[in-house]
């Protein structure tokens, strides 16, 4: 049993004289203990959203309907009362926010907020709570943690920022972390520096780590398995690998065409998805990405698409996926069934450009090219 | 990255304990504020007259030539009908009407002025302070009662705004009939709207912020994130306006004290009721009226030219 699953969540804003938005349309997914589970997409399509539901984060308003289960160890985290939903907070599920500044409180020093959480948790008091604070800005990797403790957020530099907020979050050893973009606010050499942190501390404490992000360097560099999301719905899952090697939904192939590379030429052009999130069909009346997708068929629009659940437990939610390289996509599936150990046999399969026998598909003119897989093999591996 | 065990972590967190001691100990936002103000000339001019008046109102009554209550003009026959003597040497601003030294009633004015001021504006804060915080925190609470209290509070505080801020004074000061005190409380009632809906406002949209939501994410009682997250930060903007209204303060007191309702008994000047005993002599001797004006208006600037310092100086934006 997974430590968290999410199943059919779907968060609806509801305002008087104004359209109705299903900001998250119903997304399941779970997260194992000691997993790594990335949520990836682009502005607007609900990851924060989604995790602010699963905290019960999201502000009290008319018009907020959420829908759907969260179970988090046998309890829906949907149905808790306040009073329980704030025990679980902190103890048993953590968050990291974006911004660091913005996250800490401007004029209370590092340590009381660090100590706040100790106290709320674990009953600790006077020197106690400070030597434990002390310890935990350690374990984050702030040297001089006795001084920093006496600091304002301030004083800190951005990466040191992110580090005592990790402290916080991880000061009760939590089962969940969920990370909310918790590298976008910083520069890169930080970034990485963040993402070793969690990675250790992960590996460390067994936590799982739901990690929210639209960038796919962080999900190669971190995540066991990927959702990804497009207008409110998970449309893929797979494991990393798999995932970076023969993304089958079209929207996951258009990520990853659209990342800029440092081996591509210079002249080279990006390969940006067209169109904006905004071009959303909504999911009743088909797929959500149909009007950008460059593998459109007829039978796109009409009903939602289904969930096809591949042999590895990976899913996709398109009529029309990407094929796998160097086979049709009957032959693909064939391939699948006949060799189930999933990454070698496909690493084996040469790669090439897209196969000739693509069924019918009404292509809009100027389709992106599609990404080179082959190089991509060795970034993820 | 954990760089130690055992001895060696506890030698090095010794060390940095020592240095913490030694060194300045975290910086807040106070005293970052406290630094800019200090760069800007308009804050020392401020801050100038602002202690000079509190000086010469605490010690100032000790130290004058005369007595305030000494009508010596009159004892040596300077004072006639249409005649009031001016400066001369030993009296530097010369007469009043009544022939009182106008010099020593108008240091021993200052202190009346600033008590004034002073309790008036606590008046305010206490009150404006306590119902803007309850709102806010109702309102931060959210809920049925939540807003219900909020919003009865501000429109119990909208009530207030809405009538002009004299008239207001005015029928509080003739309701408890004149007085010091009167005077006070009428002045203060006045700027409670002020200070409740700053800091109401400075509250919600404090409560909206990252912050309370990390604290939120980490299982903080809502009571305790206002308490300790909400309330320190909502204050800086308070403290600006206390100070600049102790400056419409000592305006208004003088108001109400021109127009009648304040203190009553002339044994104790004040700029206000010097100004009003003034008017019926504009003619004869119009420094009667100019010498409490200008103190009036010296204090009044001082007060403000700080306010404004002050809120440069914690202003977020404004910040390096």
């Amino acid at each position: 049993m997974a430590l968290l699953e999410v199943d059919d969540l779907s968060v609806t804003f509801a305002r008087r004289g104004q359209r109705t938005v299903r900001a998250v349309d119903g997304v399941s997914f779970s997260v194992d203990a000691g997993e790594v589970v990335g949520l990836v997409g682009e502005s607007g399509c609900g990851k924060s959203v989604t995790s602010l539901a699963i905290m019960g984060l999201l502000p009290k308003q008319p018009g907020l309907r959420v829908g759907g289960k969260a179970v988090f160890d046998g309890t829906d985290l949907l149905q808790l009362d306040d009073r329980s939903r704030r025990d679980i907070r902190g103890r048993d599920i953590a968050m990291i926010f974006q911004d660091p500044l913005s996250s800490l409180n401007p004029v209370v020093p590092i340590g009381v907020q660090v100590t706040e959480v100790l106290t709320r948790h674990r009953g600790m008091k006077g020197e106690a709570a400070t030597k434990e604070a002390a310890q935990l800005l350690d374990r984050v990797g702030i040297p001089d943690p006795r001084r920093r403790l006496k600091e304002y957020p301030h004083q800190l530099s951005g990466g040191m920022r992110q580090r005592a907020l990790i402290a916080m979050a991880v000061a009760c050893q939590p089962r969940l972390l969920i990370a909310d973009e918790p590298t976008t606010a910083l520069d890169v050499t930080i970034q990485a520096q963040i993402l070793e942190l969690l990675k250790e501390l992960v590996r460390d404490s067994g936590t799982a780590l739901m990690m929210i992000t639209h960038d796919l360097g962080v999900v190669a560099g971190l995540c066991d398995t990927v959702n990804v999301l497009y207008a409110g719905r998970v449309v893929e899952t797979a494991r990393r690998r798999p995932l970076f090697r023969e993304p089958r939904h079209p929207y996951t192939v258009g990520l990853l065409g659209s990342v800029p590379r440092l081996d591509s030429g210079r002249g080279e052009r990006l390969n940006p998805i067209p169109g904006s999130v905004r071009d959303v069909l909504p999911w009743p009346e088909g797929c959500a990405f149909a009007p950008r997708c460059t593998r459109r068929v007829d039978e796109c629009v009409g009903e939602p698409p289904q969930l096809v659940l591949a042999h590895d437990g990976r899913s996709y939610r398109c009529v029309n996926p990407a094929p796998v390289p160097g086979a049709t996509q009957a032959e693909a599936e064939d391939l699948y069934r006949a060799t189930p150990t999933g990454d070698d046999a496909v690493a084996a399969v040469p790669t090439a450009a897209e196969p000739g026998s693509v069924p019918a598909q009404a292509v809009p003119t100027d389709p992106p090219a599609p990404p080179g897989l082959g190089s991509r093999e060795e970034e993820s591996s | 990255m954990t760089i130690t065990t055992g001895k060696k972590r506890e030698k090095l967190d010794r060390l940095s304990e020592l240095a913490a001691r030694q060194d300045e100990q975290g910086v807040s936002v106070w005293q970052e504020a406290f630094r800019r103000l200090r760069r800007n000339p308009a804050a020392i001019v401020g801050a100038v007259i602002f202690a000079l008046f509190v000086v010469v109102a605490l010690v100032g009554p000790f130290l004058v030539p005369y007595s305030p209550t000494d009508t010596i003009g009159i004892r040596e026959g300077l004072i006639r009908p249409g005649v009031i003597p001016g400066i001369d040497g030993d009296h530097w601003l010369g007469y009043d009407h009544q022939g009182r030294d106008e010099f020593s009633r108008l240091i021993v004015g200052a202190r009346q002025t600033l008590l004034v001021g002073v309790v008036a504006t606590l008046i305010g804060l206490a009150i404006g302070a306590l119902i803007g915080g309850v709102a806010g925190t109702a309102a931060g609470l959210g809920g049925r009662w939540g807003r219900w209290i909020d919003s009865t509070l501000m429109r119990f505080i909208d009530m207030l705004l809405a009538m002009p801020s004299l008239l207001l004074a005015v029928s509080i000061a003739a309701l408890l009939g004149p007085s010091l005190i009167t005077v006070m409380i009428a002045v203060g009632v006045v700027s409670v709207p002020v200070f409740a809906r700053l800091l109401r406002g400075s509250m919600i949209s404090q409560s909206n912020s990252d912050y309370v939501l990390a604290a939120t994410a980490l299982g903080v009682k809502k009571s305790k994130i206002a308490l300790t997250h909400v309330v320190p930060n909502s204050l800086a903007p308070v403290i600006v306006q206390a100070t600049l209204t102790l400056a419409t303060a000592i305006i208004e007191a003088a108001a109400l004290s021109f127009l009648g309702l304040g203190n009553q008994n002339s044994a104790i000047p004040e700029w206000g009721v010097m100004l009003a005993e003034a008017q019926p002599y504009l003619g004869v001797r119009p420094g009667l009226a100019i010498y409490p004006a200008v103190a009036i208006i010296i204090t009044a600037l001082g007060f403000t030219l700080l306010g404004e310092a002050m809120r440069e100086a914690l202003d977020p934006k404004l910040r390096k």
